[in-house]
């Protein structure tokens, strides 16, 4: 390598290396100077992306964690039983399940869900939840941009109030 | 010399050391890792790492955790290697269990964690540049980077910690469009890498500030157990991918990079070769993921293990991940304990730094690739 101080050299031999190196250092430069400044006048290479100036446009990959929902038909219909085992499955107990007996039209007691608590705030996203639900209620959302100002909002009540259990699922 | 006050004079002499703090907070040491380094001057005689300010007890949680419930918090000790990571815990619970995994689930895995790889060396080698000084590296790694990610948000859901590969397989099937996307992505990593090598590679201060500095000869990385690239720059050949191969690595051909200067420069060259090594065998296993649909194997909701103890070992992006498993035939393990290569990788550089300068320590702990998580768990 270059820049290693070589005793036996003479002066003219010294000057010659010290210009031949700074020529080499020059042209290295150059060289990632050229590559830069490609860039800088190709404008068609530009993937930055004006966030949050496009919004309306961005749309996140179908299969994108940005939270656990749990999805309802047009007739405000979910297909959680409150099963538990969701809650079971949490690594991290963000979910909590909260059941509720229930008559049945027939005058059979069963037990039904009556809050499906979910804590943003400490959910890894291991998607374990998803995944072991029986009746596949929960999926996970699009949603990212989650801060809020005091961390109690990131705690929600998954089932929308009023809603039921879908007819086909048996409730346990 | 500086002066006090006329009873008080301070010298700072020619031999004089002083003890200067480096860290925890420092933005090349990438994490929350201190050096206490003495000094001489601006040389360094000596260094002492000190770490354990992100130690999260990973490995206690995983005395409480379920086989499936561990895989998560695997992701979060070497981020940068989150689907290696995950296969080693599947792995291990695979053989544990005695199951064999369809083919399809090996190929992909197998994939997956050469991208892996891949992108942890381009993120490796943006912030090494930007630990050099060179700020434009930081882009172009991170722009080619992103292609990656997109693959593992597409398929996965996340796009560092994926939680995607568990005992028995997958979580779900790969995206339609995975195949198609890492054709695209091959070719386009080809064009790129080498404008990084004139890039940086090439650049006249990257060669002066790394080459001859740090030298690890093979005795000591054998000695310290530096893995990975780490320590295929010094020749010692250690890649558990060529000696051990585990998922799909036994019907490709994977050469091992190994450099034999062992200086920061070799540690460049062998992350940067590997990356071309890793595309190509994403182009041998590309087109051999067996048709259909089952990414996994029925797996009983609740994982026993049966008593024992179990070893699995396989190559992160930072070299050679364990995994120690004793099960007493419940559904929590016994005691888990990760072999993380970030702390073999660590310790060397007490030896490695001693006689150059502070900057120049900054480049060795760049080589080495440390990510801190990993070290403290
Ligand atoms: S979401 Fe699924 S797993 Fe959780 S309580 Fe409801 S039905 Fe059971
Ligand atoms: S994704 Fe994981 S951490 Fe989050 S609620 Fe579901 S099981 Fe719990």
């Amino acid at each position: 390598m270059i820049n290693h101080p070589n005793k036996e050299l003479g002066g003219w031999q010294l000057f010659r290396k010290y210009f031949s190196e700074l020529w080499f250092g020059i042209r290295t430069l150059l060289k990632g100077l050229r590559i830069t400044s490609g860039y800088f006048f190709s404008p068609k290479e530009i993937i930055t992306e004006q966030y949050p100036e496009n919004r309306a446009t961005l749309k996140m990959f179908d299969r994108f964690k940005g939270e656990v929902i749990m999805s309802h038909t047009a007739e405000n219909r979910h297909r959680c039983t409150g099963c538990g085992i969701c809650e079971m499955n949490c690594p991290n107990g963000s979910i909590q399940v909260i059941t509720r007996k229930e008559t049945t039209p027939e005058g059979k007691s069963v037990r039904g869900l009556d809050k499906h608590i979910y804590h943003l705030g400490m959910c890894t996203f291991c998607g374990l939840c998803v995944k072991s639900c029986p009746s596949d209620a929960l999926a996970f959302g699009q949603k990212f941009e989650h801060a809020v100002f005091n961390r109690h909002h990131l705690t929600k009540v998954l089932n929308q109030p009023g809603s039921l259990l879908q007819k086909e699922i048996k409730a346990s | 010399m500086a002066q006090t006050s006329d009873s008080h004079q301070v010298i700072i002499g020619e031999h004089e050391q002083y003890t200067i703090n480096m860290g925890p907070q420092h933005p090349s040491t990438h994490g929350v890792l201190r050096f206490e380094l003495s000094l001489e001057g601006e040389t360094v005689v000596g260094v002492r790492s000190h770490c354990g300010y992100i130690h999260r007890g990973i490995e206690k949680m995983c005395e409480v955790s379920t086989y499936q419930q561990i895989i998560h918090l695997t992701d979060r000790m070497d981020y940068l290697s989150a689907h290696i990571n995950n296969e080693a815990v599947s792995l291990c619970v695979e053989k544990a269990l005695g199951i064999e995994v369809p083919e399809r689930v090996k190929v992909i895995r197998t994939i997956l964690s050469e991208l892996t790889r891949v992108g942890s060396h381009l993120l490796w080698w943006s912030a090494f540049g930007m630990d050099m000084g060179a700020l434009t590296t930081f882009f172009y790694g991170m722009r080619d980077r992103e292609k990656i990610l997109d693959i593992f948000e597409e398929s996965c859901g996340g796009r560092l910690l994926q939680s995607f590969i568990c005992p028995g397989g997958l979580m779900h099937d790969v995206h339609p469009n995975f195949v198609a996307r890492i054709r695209e992505l091959i070719p386009y990593l080809r064009k790129k890498l080498p404008e990084y090598d004139r890039l940086l590679t090439g650049n006249i201060i990257l060669q002066e500030r790394t080459r001859n500095i740090g030298v690890l000869s093979r005795q000591q990385a054998i000695a310290w157990g530096v893995t990975g690239p780490s320590g295929r720059g010094s020749a010692f050949s250690c890649d558990v991918r060529v000696h051990e191969p585990y998922s799909a690595y036994d019907r490709v051909k994977v050469n091992e990079v190994l450099y034999h200067q062992g200086d920061t420069f070799a540690r460049y060259r062998v992350r940067l070769d590997e990356i071309h090594e890793s595309l190509s065998i994403l182009e041998q296993l590309i087109d051999q993921i067996p048709e259909g649909n089952d990414y996994a194997v029925k797996m009983k909701p609740i994982i026993k293990l049966p008593a024992g103890d179990y070893y699995q070992r396989v190559e992160t992006a930072r070299g050679e991940l364990g995994v120690y498993m004793v099960s007493d035939g419940e559904k929590y393990p016994v005691r888990v304990k990760f072999r993380s290569p970030n702390f073999s990788n660590l310790f060397v550089i007490e030896q490695l730094a001693v006689g150059h300068k502070i900057a120049d320590l900054v480049a060795i702990s760049g080589s080495l690739d440390l990510v801190i998580p990993d070290i403290d768990r």
